[in-house]
């Protein structure tokens, strides 16, 4: 009881506990716990150096400003390109991890840089599905209704906006380019 | 090679890649022979986190044999099968010197708040994940590990994040005989959470959710007692009741950035991705732990601001202890786990679906349908 100074009873005494649970108290002492201590210095096995080697770098690669320098590894998929990759790169450039302009301009590129990606998808032989892409057919093969219904979750409230965040702006596209196409014929 | 990418928001699709090179000399190429698609992927897939680039392969958590080596590579030869775990690190900066292998500085040039993590965007180092026939493992002599030979591939799977980050929230946790738990989440890691608390001297383990089937897997799997959040009118009041009005010792978010049961919360930060993430569950941990008590946070949250209730936090005194798991630290230990039969990380794999299909994979693990708890990739070249 909080009110009393005695710690409630959590009605299973140790062997009980044991004779339930496979493994019970196996780590009851915490020096065998591997992250206790944790700020211990020591040698990682496999290093053999002080610094590590440097990565070539092929094209320049944007930084947080946070860093001295490029690190001495890192990831080459995807380098900034386009509209989006200039916004990322002001991103990179103007603003440190502790602003909130550095992260809202960065996921504004990604969706500028999902629109570029989607156009021009369409001048290839392998244009976007925005349907199959969704992975939408598990609804028909994996239960979707029963999935969701009499089951009650939390979550099917706000699904229902999940077709609307992703068909809507190719709808909102489709129809800007029909009304686009409708103006050029009537001049 | 084949490879999932992204394509924008709730879209991915299978395309022909390069298959990586050596670009530094202590490189390697893998082969993957399995992946498993995380929670935390989910938050990439929704668009939530920033710098997620179209044409990037998502996957954190894989085996495979290596291919190839990079000339200054001493530890490990082509043909070895290898656990790889999530983290990149170097093991030489001041922060792996010390053990925060999930902190390096040297990996991760887009950011210093977060080290590098295979195929989690460029916000965390721009690297291609294990989604794929092959990845690229920088600092081949510090992560992988060679499998042990009586581990089968897919309980080595979900040690290269699941059941470290599990057991190691649990650890966070500081955990001392007879406490009692409490597990925001079942999923995967939650479930690995309520387990591996077991092991550190638990005396009480309840697990919250609103998935029926997930909670009966934390009864099965994890011994736990469980609740629907939905059932209850105010989640944390029933927590209270249940424990003497006094609160859990420790809890733990394993629930993260996505968490339901505010809906306001839910679609500020997983539609409108106005907030780093939905802090419901961090709120509702901080709320039903006592006063004194610990609350350890393994959910994952992008770099933006979250609504946390810190005043709470505060008043009540809590030791608040967060972060990515160091995972090779957890290894030795929890293959002794493995080995006494105390742990089998397998048992919660609900699908295995092939490379070609990652799409619905995607669909089917984030609109939890078909009681998916978790699903593995299978490569085509596995
Ligand atoms: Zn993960
Ligand atoms: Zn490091």
């Amino acid at each position: 009881m909080a009110y009393t100074r005695q710690r409630p009873s959590t009605g299973e005494s140790p062997d009980e506990l044991r004779a339930r649970i496979p493994g019970w108290g196996a780590d009851l002492d915490p020096a065998d716990r591997p992250s206790v201590p944790k700020l211990q210095l020591h040698d990682v096995p496999g290093v053999d150096w002080d610094f590590p080697e440097r990565q070539p770098e092929h094209q320049p690669r944007e930084r947080s400003i946070e860093h001295a320098f490029l690190t001495p590894v890192f990831g080459t998929t995807c380098p900034p390109r386009g509209l989006s990759g200039a916004v990322r790169r002001l991103a990179y450039r103007r603003y440190s991890e502790g602003r909130a302009a550095h992260w809202l301009l960065l996921l504004a590129a990604d969706r500028v840089d999902a629109w570029e990606n989607h156009l021009r998808s369409f001048a290839t032989l392998r244009p976007d599905n925005p349907i199959t892409e969704t992975g939408v057919r598990s609804e028909l093969t994996r239960g979707g209704w029963s999935s969701r219904f009499g089951r009650k979750r939390a979550d099917t409230a706000h699904q229902l906006l999940d077709p609307v965040i992703v068909a809507g702006p190719w709808v909102a596209v489709a129809a800007a380019a029909l009304v686009a196409a409708k103006r050029a014929r009537r001049r | 090679m084949r490879a999932m990418v992204y394509r924008g928001p709730y879209k991915i699709r299978v395309e022909e890649k390069d298959v990586p090179r050596i670009e530094h000399p202590n490189d390697a190429v893998v082969r993957v022979t399995r992946a498993a698609i995380c929670g935390s992927d989910l938050h990439l897939y929704h668009g939530m986190m920033p710098d997620t680039r179209v044409g990037t392969t998502f996957g954190h958590e894989f085996v495979g044999v290596v291919e190839e080596v990079g000339p200054s590579v001493r530890t490990l030869s082509p043909g070895d099968r290898v656990m790889v775990p999530f983290n990149i690190y170097c093991g030489s900066c001041w922060f792996c010197a010390r053990g925060l292998y999930s902190n390096c500085h040297n990996v991760n040039p887009n950011a210093t708040a977060v080290g590098a993590i295979y195929g989690y965007s460029h916000t965390c180092g721009g690297y291609d994940g294990g989604q794929a026939e092959f990845v690229r493992v920088p600092f081949a002599d510090v992560g992988p590990t060679v499998v042990p030979e009586w581990m089968d591939d897919e309980d080595a799977v979900l040690l290269t994040d699941a059941l470290a980050t599990g057991y190691f929230g649990a650890q966070l946790g500081d955990i001392v005989e007879g406490d009692v738990v409490v597990v925001f989440g079942a999923g995967p890691v939650g479930l690995y959470a309520a387990k591996s608390a077991w092991l550190m001297g638990a005396g009480r383990v309840i697990v919250i959710d609103h998935l029926e089937y997930r909670l009966e897997k934390a009864r099965t799997f994890a011994h736990a007692e469980t609740y629907n959040f939905v059932e209850h009118d105010d989640i944390v009041v029933h927590l209270k009741r249940i424990t003497d009005h006094l609160g859990a010792d420790v809890a733990i978010d394993a629930a993260g950035a996505e968490a339901d049961g505010s809906f306001m919360q839910h679609v500020t930060a997983a539609k409108l991705k106005l907030q780093g993430g939905s802090p419901i569950a961090l709120n509702w941990a901080i709320d039903a732990v006592r006063k004194g008590g610990t609350v350890s946070v393994i959910g994952a949250y992008g770099p933006m601001f979250s609504a946390v209730k810190f005043g709470d936090a505060l008043n009540k005194g809590l030791t608040l202890r967060m972060n990515q798991c160091p995972v090779k630290r957890q290894w030795p230990r929890l293959f002794e786990h493995i080995r006494n039969g105390y742990l089998k990380p397998s048992d919660i794999v609900t699908h295995r679906i092939p490379l070609e299909h990652i799409n619905e994979a995607y669909h089917i693990f984030s609109a939890k349908l078909d009681g998916c708890i978790k699903p593995l990739i299978v490569p085509n070249a596995a």
